[in-house]
């Protein structure tokens, strides 16, 4: 077994080993699945430190590293075909990585234990197999196989209106996926196996244009895969019209699983299309790519202008993150150098601030017992670390120079500027809406008078510490000097950008 | 082949015979306590029939009692559907149903008529065999003898598989009058050499659509299956809704093969008439609204055992979907999908009878928090209906997986799309039992008992759930070795 099955499937091996534990024994419950989730952590680590810059992936076999590749079902040719490039690196070691502050963040669960964390392992093995799956139906397998934790996690360990929110969540979800497997079947029976002649759910098969058959040739059943494919990743991101689960599924989620929503799960959509939707279809993803960059503009005008209006600060962090995955698609719809890593910085930057202020806003939550934000006010008097934090982490939403969205958010403009001029200006002004919410609620929540109801709640907790800390370390180091992470990128992103031109 | 000569192979039917004879006559020597010995016999006959079955796999592809049955791979495999799920439902039943042998035997009945119909190959032949299917089923539908639901099921039941089978059999009559043939072979051939008048012959097969359409529960001739569920024993509404319909699609098969189609080179299928009314969009047209229909009503219901006669009839709905390709893809899809659809539907029904009768309701709503009282069986039904709804990585999924790929295969993609959404639609009912029993707290908190038996035989039906999920590989060879239908 390779590294990355074993990354993979480990935690899922350990849903097994925590449904055995006996459910009284709560502690040990908690602490082995910190352990099962640390040791991804380690091993994906380590792979980092092995991973050849040089290398390319996308669309050859043996640009990939760490490939395991064998035979699964062959009567339908599927395979079970794993590896990992500088597209998807990123992302599984971040995944390895919220995982595991996620699961320290839900050391304060105290309903169904076992449940929640033999759930929450399986979760965690869907998403990183989702980013190391370079066979269509393999991919589609674990992208489907995190709906099901998913689902229970919100509707089981969520807020009041969690019922809906999980339904709403599953249904969207699900509408998207089963859109991706018309697309994913039409592919399977009209790629050819360059090898053997007969079908194939290698995606690196289907990137080849020489594989297609007649009917793929065909510009009006490219456009309708691409749009069909698109809608299932779109709702994932999600991009404007189909966004409306995610305030209700990011409100109602219980902390850590915000955190892991709103930190990896968008992502796969944005993945999704630079994984799957680009290299496949890259005729149509050029042409298409003007209708994507208004997409992004409105996701982010959009979305900063409702955060404003919010509230309740969950909901305001939740549109947060609608109007920074607008950044991400900005960045593709550009297809510059510049543009699409500033678009897979953003992914990686945005899943680290977005879990830092989810899991902010989880900490108040634990004390106060709500989250509005009228109702506080002067907190960084009685609780001075906690503001310090908090303050760390909206600042680097706002893309404040020397943190990790500021490196993003300027890397898109330059790649989309030349591009898309009006558009570009219009986002830029997203920038100062951003600004504007950040500030204002920084001010009503920390600022002015102390609220005598909240004066002496505790500060921040060593548990608490100890998830947001490595993050606000990330944000910093990875913001004055991002080239670790854009070292890893760039072969990839350039060879995926040569590929549409 | 001559009605001696045939008899070798006939075997599991007269074995079939033979027991159920011979379980009669036990039931006459027995005490009261001791007749739960005929169901346990029952079972263990069904068995042998089961390896009987199997070594038919080896005969070669033959036509037998002059032409009125056939012996291939097709007929194997759904009479071993048909034995498997009766033996499950002998299970179902035997904690239940103690003191009378009349049950079992009419269950052994029934299988044989589902032997018979799963190898029908003469127009008569699908009439008594269909006939001798249905009139078990009524009783066992009104077995119940005082339930006033039971016995309006029945009754509903009678009268219309009088009225549909009255219709199928006047199809038919057309039919024999246009070839002079019963036989489905030489139908084919008659109307091939002298082509029927158009309107007439389609006004037979729909005619004889409707008969069969009946019985696998197609919109429009549904009407009588959520009374029939609701009212029957919840064992029996299970058999209902897997056996008898596995039948009814192998018939069915049968009759689109050779009345309306004839294989070229290889298994695909020209049209033997050239109707003016395009047969497969016909059947499309049916499918999306039998899957809409069942799906969409399936969503407003409250009683668990009516939820799942629309649930079935979505289900149909799918099966008939890749029936409008015509070739070995689509049916040999459609045989995989009964097999997956045994074990999953089972699986929910045996959590859902073990628990309506401890929770003494059919409603939705007494399973409130179920997976607090009772988390095994709580945890499997949710697994089992997420299979239905197709997620991966249960087997359901696969099932589903190849019926669209047969249809995708084919390029009728609207309907492939229409059938991926009808999933979405059926997660939202299926997901809020699931709902019920999660999300929900228990009223009380007493756990709800489900002792060893009910748990073996659970994770009898649970394992194949999850282990076809990831790997399906042998099931997939045994329905590809199935399609080798006689013609």
């Amino acid at each position: 077994m390779g590294m990355i099955s074993l990354v993979t499937f480990l935690p899922v091996f350990g849903a097994l080993i925590v449904l055995l534990i006996p459910k009284q024994n709560e502690k040990a419950i908690k602490w082995f699945s910190a352990i099962i989730t640390f040791i991804p952590l380690i091993i994906a680590s380590y792979m980092w430190s092995q991973f050849n810059y040089t290398l390319s992936g996308i669309n050859h076999e043996a640009q990939f590293q760490f490939v395991e590749h064998m035979s699964w079902i062959p009567a339908f040719h599927i395979e079970y075909f794993v590896g990992l490039d500088g597209l998807s690196f990123p992302m599984f070691w971040l995944t390895t990585l919220l995982s595991f502050l996620a699961i320290v963040a839900s050391f304060g669960i105290n309903k169904s234990v076992k449940g929640y964390f033999a759930l929450f392992l399986l979760l965690e093995t869907g998403m990183l197999g989702v980013f190391v799956a370079l066979d269509f139906f393999l991919f589609y397998v674990f992208w489907e196989v995190m709906l099901l934790p998913m689902y229970f996690l919100i509707g089981i360990w969520g807020g009041p209106r969690r019922e809906y929110a999980a339904i709403k969540f599953f249904l969207y979800t699900l509408l998207g996926s089963v859109l991706m497997l018309v697309v994913m079947l039409a592919l399977y029976f009209n790629v050819q196996d360059p090898a053997t002649h007969g079908h194939t759910f290698n995606m690196l098969h289907m990137m080849d244009q020489s594989n297609h058959k007649d009917i793929l040739r065909s510009v009006d059943v490219r456009y309708w895969l691409y749009i069909l494919l698109f809608i299932g990743f779109a709702i994932k991101v999600p991009v404007f019209p189909f966004h409306t689960w995610l305030p209700d599924a990011h409100v109602e989620a219980p902390t850590a699983i915000s955190v892991i929503l709103a930190g990896i799960l968008l992502k796969m959509g944005t993945y999704g299309l630079l994984r799957i939707s680009y290299p496949i279809f890259p005729d149509i993803a050029v042409k298409t790519a003007y209708a994507l960059a208004i997409l992004g503009v409105i996701n982010i005008l959009y979305g900063a202008f409702v955060a404003m209006a919010q509230k309740d600060l969950k909901k305001l962090v939740a549109y947060s993150s609608v109007s920074h995955m607008g950044f991400v698609l900005l960045g593709m719809a550009a297809f510059t150098d510049a543009g699409i890593h500033g678009a897979l910085f953003q992914m990686f930057s945005h899943g680290m601030i977005t879990a830092m202020l989810f899991l902010i806003v989880g900490v108040i939550y634990d004390r106060a017992h709500h989250r509005q934000i009228e109702g506080f006010g002067g907190l960084a008097v009685s609780m001075p670390v906690y503001a310090g934090v908090a303050s760390l982490a909206f600042f680097a939403a706002l893309g404040l120079p020397g943190m990790t969205g500021f490196i993003a958010e300027a890397s898109v403009f330059i790649g989309s500027f030349p591009v898309y001029r009006t558009l570009t200006i219009m986002a830029a002004l997203g920038i100062v809406i951003t600004a504007s919410y950040v500030l204002w609620t920084v001010q009503r929540v920390f600022l002015g008078k102390l609220n005598p109801k909240y004066a002496d709640l505790p500060d921040i907790n060593r548990r608490e510490l100890f998830t947001l800390v490595p993050l606000g370390i990330m944000v910093i180091l990875f913001g004055v000097y991002p080239m670790p992470i854009l070292h890893l990128m760039r072969s990839s992103l350039i060879h995926l950008i040569s590929l549409m031109h | 082949m001559d009605n001696l000569s045939s008899l070798s192979y006939f075997v599991p039917e007269l074995f079939l015979s033979a027991a159920i004879l011979l379980i009669i006559i036990l039931d006459l020597l027995l005490k009261k306590e001791q007749k739960i010995w005929t169901g346990i016999l029952s079972a263990a006959a069904l068995l042998i029939s089961v390896f009987l079955i199997f070594k038919q796999y080896q005969l070669p592809v033959h036509d037998i009692f002059n032409g009125m049955l056939v012996v291939d791979s097709m007929a194997v495999l759904v009479k071993l559907i048909a034995a498997v799920s009766s033996i499950i439902i002998i299970l179902f039943s035997l904690p239940y149903v103690e003191e009378k042998t009349e049950y079992y035997v009419l269950i052994l009945i029934t299988t044989l008529g589902m032997f018979l119909m799963a190898s029908v190959n003469d127009i008569l032949m699908i009439i008594l065999s269909m006939e001798l299917v249905g009139l078990m089923s009524y009783v066992l539908t009104g077995f119940t003898k005082r339930n006033v639901k039971s016995d309006e099921a029945s009754l509903k039941y009678i009268l219309y598989a009088a009225a549909s089978t009255a219709v199928m059999a006047f199809g038919f009559s057309y039919i024999y009058g246009m070839t002079g043939e019963t036989n489905l072979i030489k139908i084919q051939q008659a109307l091939m050499t002298n082509p029927p008048n158009q309107a007439a012959f389609f006004i037979a097969v729909v005619l004889v659509l409707a008969g069969l359409g009946y019985k696998i529960a197609m919109v429009p001739f549904h009407f009588w299956l959520p009374d029939v569920y609701e009212g029957a024993p919840t064992p029996i509404t299970a058999f209902l809704s897997v056996g008898p319909k596995a039948a009814g699609l192998a018939v069915m098969i049968r009759f689109l093969i050779t009345v309306t189609a004839h294989p070229t080179s290889g298994m695909a299928t020209a049209f033997a008439q050239n109707l003016q009314v395009h047969l497969p969009m016909l059947i499309a047209v049916l499918a999306v609204i039998t899957m809409t229909f069942g799906n969409t009503v399936a969503l407003r219901q409250t009683n668990i055992k009516r939820l799942m006669a629309y649930s079935s009839i979505a289900h149909a709905g799918y099966m008939i979907m890749a029936m409008v390709v015509f070739n070995a893809e689509g049916f040999t899809a459609i045989l995989f999908y009964l097999i997956i659809y045994m074990f999953m539907n089972f699986g929910a029904f045996w959590v859902i009878i073990t628990m309506t009768k401890r929770l003494n309701s059919d409603e939705i709503s007494a399973f409130r928090g179920l997976g607090y009282r009772s988390p095994y069986a709580a945890v499997a039904l949710a697994i089992f209906l997420f299979s239905l709804t197709g997620l991966p990585p249960l087997a359901g999924f696969i099932g589903k997986f190849y019926l669209f790929a047969a249809v995708i295969k084919a390029e009728w993609y609207v309907l492939a799309i229409l059938g991926v959404l009808n999933s979405v639609v059926s997660l939202y009912y299926y997901a809020n039992i699931v709902r019920t029993m999660f999300l929900e707290s228990a009223p009380v908190q007493e756990a709800v008992p489900f002792n060893l038996y009910d748990k073996v035989l659970l994770t009898v039906l649970l394992v194949p759930v999850l282990l076809f999920g990831v790997y399906w590989s042998p099931v997939l060879r045994l329905t590809e070795i199935s399609f080798n239908v006689f013609h």
